[in-house]
């Protein structure tokens, strides 16, 4: 039984996975994950690829309004400009998918930087309404640039293929997603144990006294603004090669909330919480269908109350949250953690 | 030597005036002390050398160039830190990560590389865990080290801003009332800490204070100000003599 945790070297005391019981748990959780796709349904893998990459985007949006501070509605707009641009770039110029998706996530994160220099100045529901503003005209541009959008009518993406191997189904594309998704993980929670991470969390916690330790708030404001753009646009483009055709309508301003309540209800300034928050929310709707489904079929004569049940129930369920864990799904996650850690012997 | 001169300081908010036409000379190496009754514009005055403030007139010299200009983090890589008065810790984060933080200047490690934790930026964290560790030895804050600075007792995060202003391996240090609010022991502590840090790490201190006690023991030289005047400078023993500080601090006898 384990009585304590004692390290020896500073080295030691870093790493994130730090006993050996838990690496064994992660190992095993990365296997089961990896192997899903050999036995679960389409329908599954679906939820799960859709999962995959809200987990991305939720990163993405905690790194810049969780750890940065600043709080941005431009998350539908900036999936979208990952989304458009990848498929414009695969279309236009034939490149394969992996170069597409890191050239969409760059093209993300040079405009996002733009659309981030007013945060210097503002911030707060300031910058929520600026970031708002920066979403409707981004919807505009995806409506009118029809040379590059496809406009209303919207864009068909090619088939991501690595050779003659097209990744053409869920099941294959689930692959795609999930590596990306754990290199998104591993690369947040290092960058969080750095230098510019930590810069990041200080112009949260205290902006001036940031400044006098020598932070350089709008560089590193624009390089939150920039890294969590990239990692937006890699989900927005991952989310197109999903969908196959996506069009202005792709990303509406309520992906953007969903986003938000994703971090808010996983934890804001947690790598953990982003993932709990993706699943969660992803789910959400999902289990409420089955349930209002299988209590229609029992109920025939409540079927249309029963379908507006639904949305109801999400919000109480997100009102809930915020009443009870407003730190997060990802706070209590690390109080069961810690009571169980050193269970029965807690001292 | 004179390290760091302020000439003719003014600062104006709107039409409020909080500093007028204040000079004055700090040597290297000594402890230097502004005091004055409240609102004399001591803190506007610190806010004035760390950068938080930029005077309408005047000029601030360190090591014989001008910074007038330059912006608090360029401040800051010169040599210049400060701690706040009403604590402006990171209040998120463990007593560790915040005194990280004052590493930041000597850090090098950009977004890839410590996104990937590989080599150089994972040998730089640990080396920098070194420094850090030994400023927690330092002024005596082990036991502390991991837990998250807003659930810290008052006294606790007096001294953890401290060491991460130490962290910076500043050549001025700048404390804003270090000992507000402490018992007699807690100052006791403090006192010491600032004695060692400027002895044994030969750090320049300015520091503004009100209890008059430790100023007298502690300092080298004393600047005094009120309502935004400087009203009096030099040694404690010379201060204490000087009529306008009895008069600003303890008023006038009717004639």
């Amino acid at each position: 039984m384990q009585c304590g945790d004692f390290k020896t070297s500073y080295a030691a005391d870093m790493t994130i996975f730090d006993t050996r019981s838990t690496r064994i748990w992660v190992f095993l959780l990365v296997c089961l994950i990896f192997s899903a796709p050999l036995y679960s349904s389409n329908y599954l893998l679906d939820v799960a690829n859709r999962i995959g990459i809200a987990v991305i985007g939720a990163i993405g949006l905690n790194i810049l309004t969780g750890f940065t501070g600043l709080i941005s509605l431009g998350n539908a707009a900036f999936m979208a400009i990952g989304a458009f641009s990848c498929g414009f770039i695969g279309i236009r110029f034939g490149l394969p998918f992996y170069l597409c998706i890191p050239m969409a996530g760059l093209i993300t994160a040079g405009l996002g930087m733009v659309i981030g220099i007013p945060s210097l100045r503002i911030k707060g529901l300031y910058l929520a309404m600026a970031t708002l503003a920066a979403h409707f005209i981004v919807e505009f541009v995806v409506v009118k640039w029809e040379s590059v959008t496809g406009g209303v009518a919207g864009l068909t993406m090619k088939t991501p293929a690595i050779g003659s191997f097209a990744l053409d189904s869920d099941r294959k594309l689930f692959y795609l997603i999930y590596l990306v998704a754990v290199a998104s993980i591993f690369f947040a929670r290092n960058l969080f144990r750095t230098k510019p991470g930590k810069a990041f969390i200080a112009i949260r916690d205290q902006a001036i006294s940031a400044e006098v330790m020598g932070v350089n708030l709008l560089k590193y404001k624009l390089l939150s603004f920039g890294i969590s753009s990239f990692f937006v646009g890699v989900a927005g483009a991952l989310a197109a090669y999903q969908a196959k055709i996506i069009s202005p309508e792709t990303f509406p301003i309520t992906v953007a909330i969903d986003y938000l309540g994703m971090i808010i209800i996983g934890g804001l300034g947690s790598v953990l919480g982003s993932i709990f928050g993706a699943i969660f929310i992803t789910l959400l709707p999902e289990v409420l269908r089955l349930a209002t489904t299988s209590l229609s079929s029992s109920f025939p004569a409540l079927v249309t109350v029963f379908s507006s049940l639904k949305d109801l129930v999400f919000g109480i369920l997100v009102i809930v949250f915020l009443i009870y864990e407003p730190n997060g799904m990802a706070a209590r996650w690390y109080a069961i953690k810690n009571y169980w850690k050193l269970y029965p012997f807690s001292h | 030597m004179v390290q760091l001169s302020c000439s003719d300081i003014q600062l104006n908010f709107g039409g409020v005036r909080a500093l007028s036409g204040v000079s004055f000379e700090v040597k290297k190496g000594e402890i230097f002390a502004i005091i004055g009754p409240n609102g004399a514009g001591k803190s506007s005055m610190l806010n004035c050398i760390s950068g938080v403030y930029r005077p309408q007139v005047g000029k601030v010299s360190f090591e014989g160039g001008d910074i007038s200009s330059r912006s608090p983090a360029e401040r800051a890589k010169m040599g210049i830190a400060r701690s706040f008065q009403n604590i402006a810790l990171f209040k998120g984060m463990t007593v560790l990560d915040n005194l990280l933080i004052g590493r930041h200047l000597h850090q090098h490690a950009g977004l890839i590389q410590g996104g990937l934790f590989f080599g150089p930026a994972r040998r730089e964290e640990i080396r920098h865990r070194e420094f850090v560790e030994e400023i927690i030895e330092f002024l005596s804050i082990q036991g502390i080290r991991n837990k998250v600075v807003g659930t810290l007792a008052y006294g606790f995060q007096k001294r953890v801003e401290l060491a991460r202003a130490l962290a910076l391996e500043p050549k001025v240090l700048l404390l804003d009332e270090p000992m507000a609010g402490m018992n007699l022991e807690e100052k006791e502590d403090m006192s010491r800490f600032i004695i060692d840090t400027n002895e044994e790490r030969g750090v320049t201190v300015i520091m503004i204070e009100h209890d008059m006690g430790v100023v007298m023991d502690i300092s080298h030289s004393v600047c005094v100000l009120d309502f935004g005047r400087k009203i009096a400078g030099g040694t404690p023993e010379e201060v204490q003599q000087d009529p306008h500080v009895i008069k600003a601090y303890l008023g006038e006898e009717d004639a």
